[in-house]
């Protein structure tokens, strides 16, 4: 029969992912199969600790809020838009709802049958691995809450390089906890809680798994009374067991968990259950690989073929990045992990516009990132600052070609604003025809900024001189910095006019050690973090990178790291500016998850009184680091 | 019209019979969550009882406050009266390749669909007299369930004092705007219908927030 309204849903769903990768019978099936829900302000969907529904929810209008609540306090997990999935990873896990998912406003909510999907995460490679993404974002809900000492087997694996469809990279457990057929319930409850475990694999004497007994066996069999504590495991084990081989895949290992609706996986010596346990593959693992590890997002960016879906993936990021910042994971490790992820966000997004154009590129040219990601500090989206070189063309042909760049940059610029990168306001990007030339234009002008340094010219050096190549021919880009480098050791005097705007920074306290803040302007009553503490730290980094003549050295974390290591009678303050770098970053990052916006401006009452304090002690070594330029480069006939 | 005495019902259709015979059962064991309604609306060639006819019928039910998108109804007819100024608002023209079936066919298939359900419709009388006069033309009787107008519930919504006009009857339009709800596939039965269900969940919400109904079965009693 035709049914006209689960047609409208079926061109609803199919804007968004895992829908898009369907096909439009497939999305009818299950459209056929979706009731409306109507929610006001308040109203729950479902609530933490509750048995799970047998369905997951697309939001359709309004937002829904995810709540986790720990000891009274509900925390905000999340909230869902309109064409967010919520309540899918706990359908196939069958557990309890660890959230709560509370309407934020007037929402109109569809919820789709577990049963009707299920058979799409099984057959449709798409929709596995947005499964799969859905788990990495949701293994960060784990985590927003302090739960350590939980487990010991919690270790953070930071491997970005890994291939994950290979299970090494899964940090299983080597050591199963295990029993024989013999012992008691009792004797195996304590074993688990010595453990800190929630299995218990039961083996016979020749260590081939038989059975097996999670926490939730205890919880339903024993605590309720109906198996005395005393009897042997093997009246309440499951058995037969599920076995693989250590050559499992994730994928397989996925599959095999949601098929059979387990939490864990035995692997043997042959992947039989006639052969000894080697090793348990739990759920929980499972997710942790995920959560934790971007490869996994690197690798879809790479497939993707719609800048929309990037936009998708750029937003799992975040959530990613707002886990890496609950845990107490190194900045540098985080911006490593983040640096990469937007690099290959922004080479795909050049495939991408370079699959648009009418030709190819009629000479080779290079992408380069500038400023914070340039330096790979960025960790929130901010603005796009980039530029285009391209190699060295006869005059008459000189206009064409910086044309058909533009065109390019055009197209690139816009994929970038699309999936959150905003349009650089001064208009410092590859689109603009200043910020895009071919080689002897840019050492041109280079050259001009450093011999005939302006308040501008040093303003825009800071910003290019922090480049890193992205994408294309990267000899280009050697060239570039060739030039700097000779540029620098001509002329001691353009370094003292970068020192100079180094040290005509702002100033983060007042007289009376209060913050300043903004006095007027957008941001008024705000604490400018960027301008009046980063920023010192940044230029005094690269001047001095500068002055040593490093070369490919972009980041300011690295290049005070090195610092410290030529100059060690001022190790102490450079590894001080390295630490306040870090904890500024942080905290940026932070400010700048909590409003959605860069973090710049904070707001002071939001801070605590030890946050505060953690502030402070990051002024101390901007003051030092400002005196050392001040005497290195006689700054004081400059000012 | 053919008259026909209160006992005489061996013509009658077994659909029908069967119909009837769902109101004489007891309803008492019935409980709030089995409670079903189903949401409809006609497309019609005008608006008149006696010579206008139904084009086509879209129903959606709603259970336990859910509209339940697997469980509706949606036919076109074929008819032989035919209105081309009416073709504008609905678009269905006399054949337009949509599969057909009979007058008699279509009421079968609605009261099967409906069974016992309390009906919404918005301005219900309409809608309700069209589904009877064609019964009648059948040589059947009246729809037997109950009927909730939504026109007539939004107005509980509304506290007296923003009611300007008690006496104001609100098109669906009206109350799409009102309500904030879409209104793409306005003028067509299924759109309409599920326009409607929906109208039906905001306004029995806002009721109960209100403290006018604890009960969904309290609305049948609004005044």
């Amino acid at each position: 029969m035709k049914n006209t309204i689960a047609e409208r849903i079926q061109d609803f769903l199919k804007q968004f992912p895992p829908f898009d990768s369907l096909k439009r019978e497939e999305i009818l099936t299950v459209s056929n199969e979706v009731s409306v829900l109507y929610v006001e302000k308040g109203d729950y969907i479902f609530e933490q600790d509750t048995p799970s529904h047998n369905e997951f929810y697309i939001v359709r209008e309004g937002a829904i809020g995810l709540y986790r609540e720990v000891d009274n306090n509900q925390n905000l997990v999340d909230i869902c838009d309109v064409g967010d999935l919520f309540g899918l990873r706990i359908i196939i896990i069958r557990k309890n709802y660890r959230m709560s998912a509370i309407a934020d406003e007037e929402s109109i909510v569809y919820a789709i049958p577990a049963k009707v999907f299920k058979r799409f995460i099984e057959e449709n490679k798409e929709v596995n691995r947005f499964v799969l993404g859905a788990f990495a974002a949701h293994a960060r809900n784990y985590y927003t809450e302090t739960e350590k000492g939980q487990r010991i087997d919690n270790t953070i694996s930071i491997e970005v390089a890994n291939d994950l469809s290979e299970l090494r990279s899964i940090s299983y457990s080597k050591k199963p906890v295990s029993c024989s057929l013999e012992d008691s319930i009792k004797y195996v409850a304590k074993k688990m809680t010595k453990k800190k475990v929630d299995y218990v694999v039961i083996v016979d004497q020749n260590k081939h798994p038989v059975g097996i007994i999670t926490d939730s066996d205890i919880r339903a069999l024993v605590a309720t009374g109906l198996f005395s504590p005393e009897v042997v495991v093997t009246k309440i084990m499951t058995a037969p067991v599920f076995t693989y081989s250590k050559k499992l895949t994730t994928a397989e290992a996925q599959i095999a968990l949601i098929k059979h609706g387990i939490s864990h996986l035995c692997i043997t010596k042959d992947g039989t259950r006639n052969s000894k346990l080697v090793g348990i593959l739990s759920e929980h693992d499972l997710l942790v690989s995920f959560g934790r590890n971007p490869s996994v997002l690197i690798k879809e960016i790479k497939r993707v073929k719609k800048v929309q879906r990037l936009k998708y993936i750029r937003k799992q990021v975040e959530r990613l990045l707002a886990s890496y910042l609950e845990q107490d994971i190194p900045t540098a490790h985080i911006l490593n992990m983040i640096s990469e992820i937007n690099e290959a966000l922004v080479v795909r997004i050049i495939e991408l516009s370079l699959k648009e154009m009418d030709t190819s590129p009629p000479v080779t040219f290079s992408f380069l990132v500038l400023g914070s990601q340039g330096r790979r500090e960025q960790l929130l989206l901010t603005d796009q600052d980039n530029a285009i070189v391209f190699r060295d063309v006869d005059e008459e042909k000189y206009e064409s070609t910086q044309n058909y760049f533009l065109e390019l940059a055009n197209k690139i610029t816009k994929g970038l604003h699309t999936i959150g990168f905003a349009y650089c306001p001064a208009e410092m990007m590859a689109s603009n025809s200043r910020w895009c030339m071919s080689l002897s234009k840019w050492e041109t002008q280079f050259r001009s900024w450093m011999t005939t340094p302006t308040e501008e010219s040093t303003l825009l050096s800071s910003i290019f001189f922090d480049f890193q190549y992205v994408y294309g021919d990267s000899g280009l880009v050697d060239r570039l910095s060739d030039v700097v480098f000779e540029g620098v050791n001509k002329s001691n005097r353009f370094l003292g006019l970068l020192g100079v705007s180094a040290l005509q920074k702002p100033s983060p306290l007042g007289f009376f050690k209060q913050f300043l803040v903004e006095q007027n302007g957008e941001h008024k009553d705000t604490f400018d973090i960027k301008t009046r503490a980063m920023l010192v730290l940044i230029d005094a980094a690269r001047i001095l990178t500068l002055y040593h003549n490093l070369k490919g050295l972009n980041n300011t974390l690295k290049r005070f790291e090195k610092l410290a290591e030529l100059e060690p009678k001022n190790a102490d303050i450079f590894d001080s500016c390295a630490k306040a770098f870090r904890v500024l970053i942080k905290f940026k990052t932070r400010q700048g998850l909590l409003h959605h916006d860069s973090g710049r401006f904070i707001k002071l009452s939001t801070l605590s009184k030890k946050d505060k304090l953690r502030l402070k002690r990051c002024f101390r070594p901007i003051r030092d680091i400002q005196e050392l330029l001040r005497i290195r480069f006689q700054l004081k006939s400059l000012l | 019209m053919q008259l026909w005495s209160k006992n005489n019902n061996k013509n009658y259709p077994d659909f029908w019979k069967e119909y009837l015979e769902l109101f004489n059962t007891q309803k008492s064991k019935r409980s709030q969550n089995e409670f079903r309604f189903v949401a409809f609306d006609t497309e019609t060639t005008g608006f008149n009882y006696e010579e206008d006819r139904i084009l086509s019928i879209g129903a959606v039910a709603i259970k336990k406050n859910r509209i339940d998108i697997s469980d509706q109804l949606e036919i076109y007819l074929q008819q032989e009266v035919f209105n081309e100024n009416t073709v504008e608002i609905h678009g269905i023209r006399k054949n337009n390749g949509l599969d057909k079936i009979s007058e008699i066919k279509a009421l079968q298939l609605f009261l099967e669909y409906i069974g016992d359900a309390t009906l919404i419709a918005h301005h219900a009388s309409f809608d309700r007299t069209m589904i009877n006069k064609a019964l009648r033309r059948q040589g059947l009787g009246d729809l037997k369930n109950r009927i909730l107008d939504t026109g007539t519930l939004f107005k509980h919504t509304k506290h007296l004092v923003y009611l300007t006009d008690p006496g104001k009857s609100y098109t669906l339009d009206e109350l799409c705007n009102d309500l904030k709800i879409s209104k793409s596939d306005r003028h067509t039965a299924s759109g309409d219908a599920y326009i409607t269900a929906l109208a039906f969940l905001k306004i029995t919400s806002k009721l109960k927030k209100d403290k006018k109904i604890q009960d969904i079965r309290e609305l049948f009693f609004l005044k």
